[in-house]
């Protein structure tokens, strides 16, 4: 009887069956790699905003304190996304006629909010809160990075759970004094794994691993 | 279990299991052209058209499931297991004969299993993957069920090691690859001898490509032989762990009625109970409607029926040791557990499981029922029915009277949850037909060395 197949095929069948086997193994690696890509986190993306502004200008440049718009970050979840009428109390002197700031002035007119881009945003089954952060010592720019030096707002970190988990078994690895949480560029005077313990203790900070800490 | 195998006959004592005045041509002939004339008996079209519309049924039920979720179903508290699981330990259940015909009578040297393995394993893949659905379905959202999986995840958290239900993963996971690995591998001499015998060059590519190779040469077969010794010892152990794992889900919960240590071994025999049951099911139909009464040989009905008849005093023993347990653990929930599931409102179900897992199967004690190919038949369709019944009892009677009488409720399937039931047996109906069809459905080299001129058979 006439051969069905080429000798030929031998070699492809055994380089298939070794081949699936690294082709399966690479796709695995490409989909895990790709789940931590900036491509898919947006890390280090700067992202557009109807009105270009820059936190490097206003925080660095002027010195204006991270409370003076995102109000509620102490005693609120949410840190709050200033209202115009907080642009419009500088820019109505400064700047005012600038062509840039005109979304401004027309959301002030119709009483219409900017639609910001959230840069931020978590899973809604993820109810994180502000408040308590900032009151146990995580500082500002230990989640959002050197923000006075962004001229638009990107993430600083990827904000996948691996992440956060990082910092909940060990928090005092990411502890600063309350006086500091709002301060860019802040360095500890001593070594962090001196002074972290002692403001772990002070505050009362525990590693936090529950899920309900964070999913209810 | 070790009386009842020196019972069964080796190599045909009493009556033979393979019918006088065949050749190794005849046997080949036979079972080839099954699958290769072509001349489908008008059966095989109805069974397969029952089976398709049940599939169409299932994807309805499923699309519907998909698109409204888990609350078509009938489950809320307190009874948060239902059908799903039920229907899983089913079929994981009868996927068990397979198994253990084909590599724990592989390993006890019962050349009888040679004319139903091959179809019992099939039986086993497609119950697998039928059992496959429900847990898959059952997490609510299954387009995330790869979150089961231990995998490097963004999440930075690993599944629940101590969770039996992670146990499952990976039991019924390894489970299928075995399964799947030992039925394909037992297939490729007979994938090479319907390469050899198709006439036409499409049919002899496919099976050319799936016998890999295969020339029969004396190197392949000691390389065959020992590959599949090799399965059935990895096998074997599985027969007894996978239904153990299963029975893990319920026992180590903290719930009157699953909190039991009798469960491993009452699921795992009750596992093989209704697997045998399963493939009589199967086997009296196929061997009806392809005339292959000389293969499947009234002994080995008869063997088939003493294997129910013996797993199905085990389970038997199981119901009465959670009877016994209830009174004498003397723990309130324990007891008025099992008085609930005698007088409560599931009581029409627990009586009907009895019948039909208790009573119906003594039958079997005659051996005149036990080679009649019809009345065990019924007997069988009875026992599968029964071991549903028991899942159906275990999970909802148990979950529906919590401690507290707050928290007490009912249960009942809906229409979906039907569904989705005869939906997964249409499933398994049409894979069977499709396999019986297309693969050899009894292992044609196997059953040559039955033959009294092979001399002594190779295993």
């Amino acid at each position: 009887m006439a051969q069905i197949f080429h000798p030929s095929t031998n070699t492809i069948s055994r380089f298939s069956i070794f081949g699936a086997l690294f082709a399966v193994a690479g796709l695995l690696w490409l989909v895990l790699f790709m789940n931590r890509s900036y491509y898919s986190t947006q890390v280090n993306v700067p992202r557009e905003q109807p009105v270009p502004f820059s936190h490097k200008h206003h925080v660095s440049g002027l010195g204006i304190d991270c409370r003076h718009c995102h109000t509620s970050v102490e005693e609120s979840a949410f840190a709050g996304i200033p209202p115009t009428k907080t642009c419009m109390n500088c820019h109505s002197q400064i700047w005012a006629d600038a062509p840039m700031l005109e979304p401004v002035r027309e959301s002030y007119r119709s009483n219409e909010s900017l639609e910001w881009t959230r840069v931020h945003d978590l899973p809604d089954f993820v109810y994180f809160n502000h408040s308590i952060h900032v009151k146990k010592g995580v500082g500002c720019e230990t989640c959002h990075g050197r923000v006075d030096q962004m001229p638009l707002m990107w993430k600083e970190n990827t904000l996948q759970m691996e992440w956060c988990w990082s910092c909940h078994e060990q928090p005092e690895t990411h502890l600063r004094p309350r006086d500091e949480v709002f301060a860019m560029g802040w360095k500890p005077a001593e070594s962090q794994a001196e002074l972290g313990p002692k403001l772990a203790a002070e505050y009362n900070v525990r590693s936090a691993l529950d899920c309900s800490v964070c999913h209810r | 279990m070790a009386d009842m195998t020196t019972k069964l006959p080796v190599g045909g004592a009493s009556t033979p299991i393979i019918e006088p005045g065949h050749t190794y041509g005849s046997v080949t002939n036979k079972i080839t052209s099954i699958v290769l004339s072509g001349r489908t008996p008008r059966l095989w079209y109805v069974g397969i058209g029952i089976g398709f519309s049940l599939v169409m049924l299932l994807l309805v039920a499923l699309t519907n499931l998909l698109f409204t979720g888990t609350g078509i179903w009938g489950l809320n508290v307190p009874v948060g297991w239902g059908f799903a699981i039920i229907n899983f330990v089913w079929w994981v259940g009868i996927g068990h004969a397979g198994t253990l015909i084909s590599a724990i009578l592989l390993l006890l040297k019962q050349d009888w299993r040679t004319s139903i393995n091959r179809f019992a394993e099939a039986m086993t893949l497609f119950a697998v993957a039928c059992a496959g659905i429900f847990p898959l379905i059952h997490v609510g959202r299954p387009w995330l069920a790869y979150w089961l999986f231990p995998y490097p995840n963004t999440m930075g958290v690993w599944p629940q090691f101590r969770s039996p239900l992670v146990w499952d993963v990976f039991a019924v996971s390894t489970y299928a690859t075995v399964s799947a690995l030992f039925w394909y591998v037992g297939l490729i001499p007979d994938f090479a001898t319907l390469r050899d015998r198709s006439k036409t060059r499409g049919k002899r590519m496919i099976y050319g490509i799936l016998a890999m190779g295969w020339r029969g040469s004396a190197i392949h077969w000691y390389r065959y032989e020992t590959a599949y010794l090799l399965l059935a010892g990895l096998a074997a152990p599985l027969v007894i762990s996978v239904h153990t794992v299963v029975s893990f889900d319920f026992a180590v919960s903290l719930v009157p009625g699953w909190h039991a240590t009798v469960f491993p071994p009452y699921f795992v025999a009750g596992a093989i109970y209704s697997g045998f049951a399963m493939v009589v099911t199967l086997a009296v139909p196929l061997r009806a409607l392809y005339k292959l009464e000389d293969f499947i040989t009234a002994q080995h009905l008869d063997n088939m029926a003493k294997i129910i008849l013996a797993t199905g005093m085990i389970v038997v023993y199981g119901y009465f040791m959670e009877a016994f347990m209830g009174w004498y653990s003397g723990s309130q929930y324990e007891s008025y557990m099992i008085l609930n599931r005698m007088t409560g409102p599931y009581a029409p179900q627990y009586w009907l499981l009895l019948f039909c897992n208790a009573v119906v199967p003594q039958l079997l004690w005659s051996g005149k029922i036990r080679r009649n190919a019809l009345v065990l038949f019924l007997i069988s369709l009875v026992v599968n029915v029964g071991m549903w019944l028991e899942r159906y009892v275990i999970v909802v009677t148990s979950l529906h009277r919590d401690y507290l009488p707050s928290s007490w409720g009912m249960y009942s399937g809906t229409i979906w949850d039907w569904s989705l039931y005869f939906g997964s047996i249409g499933l398994f109906i049409s894979l069977l037909f499709l396999f019986v069809r297309f693969l050899p459905m009894i292992s044609i080299f196997e059953m040559r060395t039955l033959l009294p001129t092979s001399g002594k058979p190779g295993k």
